[in-house]
Parts: structure tokens; sequence; C-alpha cells
């Protein structure tokens, strides 16, 4: 597998670009290196969140709280505890994937729009509780000065130590996606009813990938955790889970690396509008709109209208029989 | 918890109303978004901004009239017609241009119009706190079972069921309503015999956003009005409409009243912690009924 991943040929791009970040913090200054390592854990995050809804078309509405989870359970770890950093920074991801498996039971009955309304709801039943319990998440505040350990502790080593893990995650996502149970999960996505004709197992197929999606998303919190050094209720907010899924349909959901260049559009978006105007929302907004009416296929890529093309020549099929 | 001090007859019932009048808000809300989602199709994540903005606009036109009882009951007529003009505006010049497109474009165009919507308000209205006094006739409050119920509130209780008998008149009884119904169910049906589509849905459209004005300016004397009130509702609209049935009427009527009321008992029984059990009650509704709670329009 390894192998074909090699003789791709974008594989000769990617580590050209990886190559790139490494030698970054050479020549650039530091406001850029963290504003790259937070470039790095959104990329992260929309990835996770493509494998439900690229790569498996369920509406995984409230993809935040697991960021949350992951970085909460990391942050609370290394604040109020004494236990080892890496402990901590294993709980964030597994305990991530124990909310993604809790809340995906849930959900998994559900079709499409009511999975993903329930998905908020429960997920907002979290947020509420790390928004109220004030002595144990400090509430609306957060908590702020969360100690990271020393040799992730500088801007540089913080940017290598995100810059490498999210290396090896994107690679374990594309040997995820190219393997016998990637490929299935496409395939349901394409036809559910085929598949489960097939004999395979739909529902289980799916709560897999949500468990994997959210395992990568308690990564991206816990990354979060090392850069920022500080955990607050907005990233369990339902408008943080939006802004993600919007990364995904910017970047194009049916492609490997899209939500890469959505999560790096958005930032920098946020990053260098925000410091000329508070009103960068408002611009965004505005190149969405100039996006919807003049650039469909930059929004989506070319993928999508593929898909959705043979999808409807297909029910007009059935509809005319 | 049996006996406690705390929970008497007058407080339950008190919490009761509170949370009957809570819901009526929710309902007018609800109400408009379930009516867009029935007829177009799509989700108007704008519908938040547009409550907002109504909320805002009852307190500018208040404001203007000197911030008295005649002030506020022009405001209460007055709001919703703006939030409905800036609905049709936003329709007739962008939005009708993307109904031959697929559904997703449609969502992404009520995200951007959020987006603007906010920041507009933000622009125009500023980060402060704002707040109106409800008329004179409606201040004070009544006495029910020896505790204060304010009278404003009653006044909530009693517009809600007449926003829902109007509603349900207007749909069933008159030809553009009974239209309405009927591309809901069958859109191509509805053009094949010769009514204008695009129409249907702009009208469709502008009376969902009228009722998140009217919600607003309703809402508006009972709490600060603020820049981030749009997040708040639009997400509690959508889980009413969830849990009531897409695209029905009573069902977000029935959907509001779990919502409300679930709220105020939560308050009663565990204040830190009020703000779960609205959003429990949802998954409690969506585990036992996955489709809601009365039949869907989809």
């Amino acid at each position: 597998m390894f192998g074909e991943m090699i003789r791709q040929k974008s594989f000769g791009v990617s580590v050209a670009i990886f190559v790139i970040l490494l030698l970054a913090p050479s020549f650039l200054p530091r406001f850029y290196i963290y504003f790259l390592a937070v470039i790095f854990v959104t990329a992260l995050l929309a990835m996770s969140l493509n494998l439900c809804v690229g790569h498996g078309m369920l509406f995984q509405f409230h993809h935040g709280v697991f960021y949350g989870v992951g970085a909460y359970t990391t942050g609370l770890l290394l604040a109020k505890t004494s236990l080892p950093w890496w402990l901590a920074f294993v709980a964030g991801p597994l305990a991530a994937a124990f909310a993604g498996l809790l809340i995906g039971m849930f959900c998994i009955r559900l079709s499409r729009l009511y999975f993903g309304m329930l998905q908020i709801s429960l997920g907002s039943l979290i947020w509420a509780i790390a928004f109220r319990w004030y002595d144990l998440t400090g509430g609306d505040d957060g908590i702020h000065g969360i100690p990271i350990p020393d040799f992730i502790a500088s801007t540089t080593s913080s940017y290598y130590f995100v810059l490498m893990v999210l290396g090896i995650c994107l690679i374990l996502l594309y040997l995820i996606l190219k393997s016998p149970f990637g490929s299935t999960l496409q395939a349901i996505r394409d036809n559910p009813e085929r598949c489960a004709a097939v004999g395979i197992n739909v529902r289980r197929h799916q709560l897999k990938a949500i468990v994997i999606a959210t395992f990568f998303g308690g990564v991206a919190g816990v990354l979060f955790v090392v850069v920022e050094g500080s955990i607050f209720p907005d990233l369990l907010f339902w408008t943080l889970s939006l802004e993600i899924f919007i990364m995904c349909l910017l970047g194009g959901w049916f492609t490997f690396a899209g939500p890469i260049l959505g999560a790096a559009f958005i930032v920098s978006l946020r990053t260098f509008v925000g410091t000329y105007t508070e009103y960068w929302t408002l611009i965004l907004g505005i190149i969405l709109i100039l996006l919807i009416f003049f650039l469909p296929e930059g929004v989506m890529g070319y993928n999508y209208r593929k898909l959705f093309r043979s999808r409807t020549q297909y029910s007009a099929e059935g509809q005319t029989e | 918890m049996e006996g406690g001090p705390a929970i008497t007859l007058a407080a339950l019932s008190i919490t009761f109303l509170v949370g009957l009048s809570r819901a009526m808000i929710l309902f007018i809300v609800t109400s408009g978004l379930s009516f867009v989602l029935g007829v177009l199709r799509v989700p108007n994540l704008a519908h938040g901004s547009l409550y907002m903005i109504g909320a805002f606009a009852a307190y500018s036109i208040t404001m203007l009239f000197g911030g008295g009882s005649v002030g506020f009951w022009l405001a209460l007529i007055l709001a919703p017609l703006v939030v409905a003009l800036i609905s049709l505006v936003a329709e007739r010049s962008l939005f009708c241009h993307l109904y031959q497109r697929e559904h997703l474009m449609l969502l992404l165009f009520t995200f951007a119009l959020m987006l603007i919507l906010g920041d507009l308000t933000k622009m125009v209205w500023g980060a402060d706190y704002r707040s109106i006094m409800p008329p004179t006739i409606l201040q004070g409050s009544v006495s029910i079972f020896g505790s204060p119920f304010p009278k404003y509130n009653l006044f909530l209780l009693i517009i809600g069921p007449l926003v829902a008998i109007g509603l349900w008149l207007f749909s069933s009884k008159t030809k553009i309503g009974k239209i309405a119904r009927a591309a809901a169910v069958d859109m191509e049906m509805v053009g094949a015999i010769g009514i204008n589509v695009s129409w249907v849905f702009a009208f469709a459209f502008v009376l969902g956003c009228f009722l998140a004005g009217l919600g607003g300016a309703l809402v508006s004397p009972t709490i600060s009005v603020t820049i981030g009130m749009d997040h708040n509702i639009i997400i509690e609209a959508f889980l009413i409409v969830t849990i009531g049935g897409l695209g029905n009427m009573w069902g977000a009527m029935v959907g509001s009243l779990i919502f409300g009321i679930t709220q105020s008992f939560g308050v009663l029984l565990w204040p830190q912690f009020a703000i779960v059990f609205p959003y429990l009650a949802v998954v409690i509704v969506l585990t036992l009924k996955p489709t809601g709670m009365l039949k869907s329009v989809w």
C-alpha cells in the first residue's frame, strides 16, 4: 500500500511542500510560524470531518464537539493532575473517539438531516456541561495557561510537533481511505441500498468511520492545546462545527486534500482580514456568495458535479420507468 | 425532592406558565423556519439573524417614537415588515437565481446570508446590550396562586395561539396558502398547472422571515437585545422543527412547547444546568421517534 502511495504523482509535490514547511521556521517570522501551526490544526480537524462528510456522506453537523472533547480532556489532565504529559496526550483522542462511539450509536439509526440534528442536540449537551460546570472546566472563561511540556513549549518546537503529528495523521487517513474499509465506505456513500444488498453491514461501517473521524478530531484538539495553551467552551459550540463543514465544502469534499485548502483559506481570511476589520465574516459571506454565483466548481470541485449528475440521471431514469 | 419547600403548587404553575410563554415566542420563530423548510426544502440558516434584526428594529422604532407605549405597538407592526423587506430584497436580488442549482448551494447561500446579516447588525447597532419596556398596559404583573406573573407573558400567551390560528386559516382557507401547501408536497406539479413557482418560493421565504421578525419584536421587551442571539435561537429553532416534524406547523407548536416547558422546569429544578434539559428532551424524542412527533412533509 505504501508503494502505491509513493508512485502517485501528487506524492512528490507533497514531499516538496513538507520539506519547505520543515525549513519554514528558519526564514519566517515567529508570527507566521504560529499562524501556520493554527492552519495545521484546523486542517487536521477539517480532514477528519471530511472522512465522514465527503467519503461517508454522513451529515456530521457537530464535529467541533469531538475537537473540544479532545482538547478539554488533555487540557484538564495537564492542568489539574500530575499525570505524565504523554498520558494526557493519548487520553484526548481516546476520549474523543469514545464520545464519537457513544453519540454515533445514538445517531446512526437516523437518516441524513435527522442524524445531523440529533448530533447537534447531543453535542450541545456536552457544550452546555462544559459551559456551566465552573468548578471543573472554568465555565465560559475556560482554562488558560495550561502547562505544556517543555520540549514543545516554544513556538518553533510546537510548530514542529504539530507538523509531525499532522504528517503522520495525513498518511494514516490516506491509508485508511485506500484500504478495503475506505473503499467500502465510499461505496456506501454512492449507493447504500446496493451495498446492503451485497451483504455489507452499512451502519457498522458508518459507525467505524465516525469513531475514526472523531479520534482524529480529538488529535486536532490536543494539538490546539499545544499551540494555544488554553481551552474554552467555544471549541464545542456549533458555529465552529458549521465553519469546519464549510471548509470541507469550500475545498472540495470529494477530494483528499480539499479540506486542507478550505481550512487554510478560512484561517487566513480570519487572521489577515481580521486584523484590518472586525467584520471579517462579512467579507467571508460576500466571498462565499461570489463563489456560489461565479465559481461553483471551485467551491465543490469537479468530482462533485460528476457524482451528482450521475445521481440525478439515475433518479430521473427511475422516475420514467 | 418531594415536599421540598421551594416546589409548591404556585411555583410549579408559574414555572409552567413561564415555559408556555417562552414556547409561544419559539413557536412564532419556528413556524416561519418550518414554513420555509417545507416549501423550499432548505434549512434557512439566516433565520436567526432575521429574528435578531427584528428585535433590534423593534428597539430602534420604539426609541424613535419616544420609547413609550405607542412606539412599542408601532414597532410590533413595523419591525416584522422591515425584516420581510430585507428578506424580499435578498430573495429577489440573489436567492431566486439559485433555485435551479443543487440544494447544497441554497444552504451555502443561507449561510453566507447569516454571516453578512450578522455583521451588518453589528455595524448598525453595535455590540451593546439594549432593552425596551413593554407598553404601560402590559407592565407589572398579575397574581396567580399568590405568585406574581408578568402581564407581558400573559400577552404572549394570547398572541401565540392567535398566530397559530392565523397561520392555519391562511394555509387552509386562502388560495395562496393552498398553493404554498401544494408546493411543499409536489413542486413540479404546481409548476405544471401554470403557477409561477419562483414567486411561490419568494412568498414562502418572505412569510417565514416575517415570522422571524415578529418573534424578534415580541421577545425584545423580555430579554436584553444583543448580537449573538441569532446563534442561540437558530439552533433551538432547528431542533424544534426536527422533533416536531419537518415542515409541519403543528409540529412546530408541539416542539416549541416541549422545548419551552423543559427549559423553565430546568431552571426550577437545577438552575446551573438548566440549559441541558431541552437538549435532553430532544435526544429522548428523537430516540423514541426518529422522524419527529408529527408527520413531516418531506
